[in-house]
């Protein structure tokens, strides 16, 4: 199996505030915007070199989308930023109106998506915002699976026309993929070819993934480990090219199973391929207090889920 | 024929402005009812109040560009928050050149780019964001009015937006910012017509003087009574030009008419979204005589 090393552990907004750095430096039509959350986004740096650039909004996140598409007009490309609740289930009817609708060039960016923001709880934790993003016509949806990534995807999406919806956390987690690696909007990235099942993962979950396929090759299961960091558009033909080899597939996401990357697969699938699939994913509920690794216990979201599911789907080929 | 066209352009020229801006105010309102009671739907009300304002804004008040870009790059912008006035909104449009007014027609209809609110989804040139989603055009407008100053652009943002309207929650998150961060290259104008689809604001949900909040809220505030005059529009327009660049916003609180110009259809809600039928279409239409060509 294909062996990657963790380069150290980093939370993925940190990644993002590292692209929006060099954004800084590189694109002069990049504009930050946030609602009072500058240290949880990580973007002070942009801000120090690009005072004029950033728009500090306070606490009024509808308005925050309003002006982002409007800055949209006259050239700048605004990215947006607070927790994933914030950015999507709060605003929706302002990004569904003002900026979808409208095909304007915003970058919704969004942190603590997910379970393991943490000890916050429900309230703050957003397992939905995939499902709400991607039913939004022309949204990109992308949930990038690490630092260097995340970085990457940043970077990336400046250089994309249109409203992009990205995705990422809070907690420290590996850092696995190589330093620069160009970041295709839409292409996903194959990270162990295998043969019996295949294992598709987003954000968090890649690395898990990652841990599930070598205990799984410890059991004599040849697994395939394909990084699907675009939920949309979906890259159909990675996923096709794979399952029609192994002939069952895990999708795992830290995300609801409703509205998530595992329903897009399956309804994919469907239509193309018909092929048994499990889900790793969240069963239609809130989340709640803990920290990162006992909420990721709670609601099988870790490697050991995943590789109970591929050994589970295995038997319904 | 050349001889006739000639001598009405020269009257034309030789008219006073405001006798002009009427001419097309007229044609503007015909342009409305008939639109609307072609599809049976969509909102003369609010769009004949409005008439007067943006006549005179695209014909006068506004420096605007040859053509349509989106960027607007070096010319005023406007936005229309209260996306339901379409029909005022269209016809202003076209009768300024952004697109033929024979496509008038097409309002509401299957495969129109003139949807019943206003979209840039279809391409049409003048328009720069969906709105009828109430509530959130002074936000956009804040946007537009920022990349400008980004771009050392000293032209104006202008915005219109329903009285009803104010009751949605993010236009005060905007009226907050555009104050808070000196955004004093916007001219919001509201329209105050008191009513709503439901009745009265005041029945509705009563919003108290809001010349009173906007300056709580350190806006510089100026009011036009007569908002369905096209004097005291221009006359208040340039005051609140004026009154730019001095480190706040201008709000423009312009009282107008409702139904303005069709005497059955004025100061009521009745006719916020209901169109005219044959003989009242006929009605109206008597009121205001055709005076640059119907569509």
């Amino acid at each position: 199996m294909t062996k990657y090393i963790d380069q150290g552990k980093n939370d993925t907004r940190s990644g993002f505030g590292a692209g929006m750095t060099e954004l800084g430096r590189t694109n002069p039509n990049v504009v930050a915007l946030c609602a009072d959350l500058i240290g949880s986004l990580k973007i002070q740096t942009f801000i120090d070199e690009n005072p004029d650039r950033f728009f500090q909004i306070g606490i009024a996140e509808a308005n925050m989308m309003g002006i982002a598409a409007g800055l949209t007009i006259g050239g700048k490309i605004p990215f947006t930023g607070t927790f994933a609740n914030f950015s999507t289930g709060r605003v929706y009817d302002q990004i569904r109106q003002s900026i979808a609708y409208s095909g304007k060039n915003v970058k919704i960016c969004a942190s603590h998506a997910g379970i393991t923001l943490g000890e916050d709880g429900a309230t703050h934790q957003i397992l939905e915002d995939i499902g709400l993003m991607k039913m939004l016509p022309g949204m990109v949806v992308i949930n990038p699976c690490d630092y260097n990534q995340t970085k990457a995807a940043t970077i990336a999406i400046a250089d994309y026309k249109g409203p992009v919806y990205l995705r990422f956390g809070r907690p420290k987690v590996a850092n696995f993929t190589p330093v620069n690696q160009k970041f295709e909007i839409g292409k996903a990235i194959m990270l162990n070819e295998g043969t019996d099942v295949t294992i598709v993962a987003t954000g968090h979950l890649v690395w898990e993934a990652l841990i599930a396929a070598e205990s799984l090759e410890k059991q004599g299961v040849s697994a395939e480990v394909i990084n699907i960091h675009t939920i949309k558009p979906l890259d159909d033909e990675a996923i096709l090219k794979s399952v029609k080899k192994t002939g069952c597939i895990v999708s795992a996401e830290e995300h609801n199973y409703l509205g998530g990357l595992g329903e897009s697969i399956a309804g994919m699938l469907a239509k193309q391929h018909p092929t048994p699939q499990e889900f790793i994913a969240t069963n239609d509920t809130f989340g709640e207090s803990g920290t990162p690794t006992q909420l990721m216990e709670k609601y099988g979201l870790n490697s050991k889920a995943i590789e109970q599911s591929a050994l589970k789907v295995l038997k319904r080929k | 024929m050349r001889l006739l066209l000639i001598f009405t352009k020269f009257r034309y020229l030789k008219m006073p402005k405001t006798e002009k801006l009427q001419e097309i105010v007229t044609q503007t309102r015909r342009d409305i009812l008939q639109m609307v009671h072609k599809v049976n739907s969509g909102h003369p009300g609010g769009s004949l109040g409005c008439t007067e304002f943006l006549v005179a804004l695209y014909h006068e008040v506004m420096d605007l560009n040859e053509g349509f870009e989106m960027d607007g790059l070096d010319e005023d912008l406007f936005f229309l928050s209260n996306g339901h006035i379409s029909p005022v909104y269209y016809s202003v449009l076209a009768r300024k050149g952004y697109f033929s007014t024979d496509e008038l027609s097409t309002f509401r209809l299957i495969n129109s780019r003139l949807q019943g609110h206003p979209t840039t989804h279809e391409g049409l040139p003048g328009i720069r964001i969906a709105s009828g989603s109430l509530g959130q055009g002074m936000s956009v407008a804040i946007g537009a009015a920022q990349a400008k100053k980004l771009n050392g652009d000293t032209k104006l943002i202008y915005s219109l937006h329903g009285d009803g309207e104010l009751q949605e929650g993010q236009n005060w998150e905007a009226i907050m910012y555009a104050s808070g961060k000196k955004v004093d290259n916007l001219i919001a104008t509201i329209d105050l017509n008191g009513k709503q689809i439901d009745g009265a604001t005041d029945d509705v949900l009563p919003m108290g003087d809001l010349k009173a909040k906007f300056e709580a809220f350190d806006w510089d505030v100026i009011e036009i009574k007569e908002g369905n005059n096209l004097e005291l529009i221009l006359k208040g327009m340039q005051d609140a030009k004026n009154r730019t660049g001095k480190g706040k916003p201008v709000c423009v609180l312009l009282h107008t008419v409702m139904g303005n110009g069709v005497d059955f259809m004025m100061h009521t809600h009745a006719w916020h979204g209901k169109a005219p039928n044959d003989e009242q279409l006929a009605n109206a239409l008597a009121q205001n005589a055709e005076t640059l060509g119907d569509y």
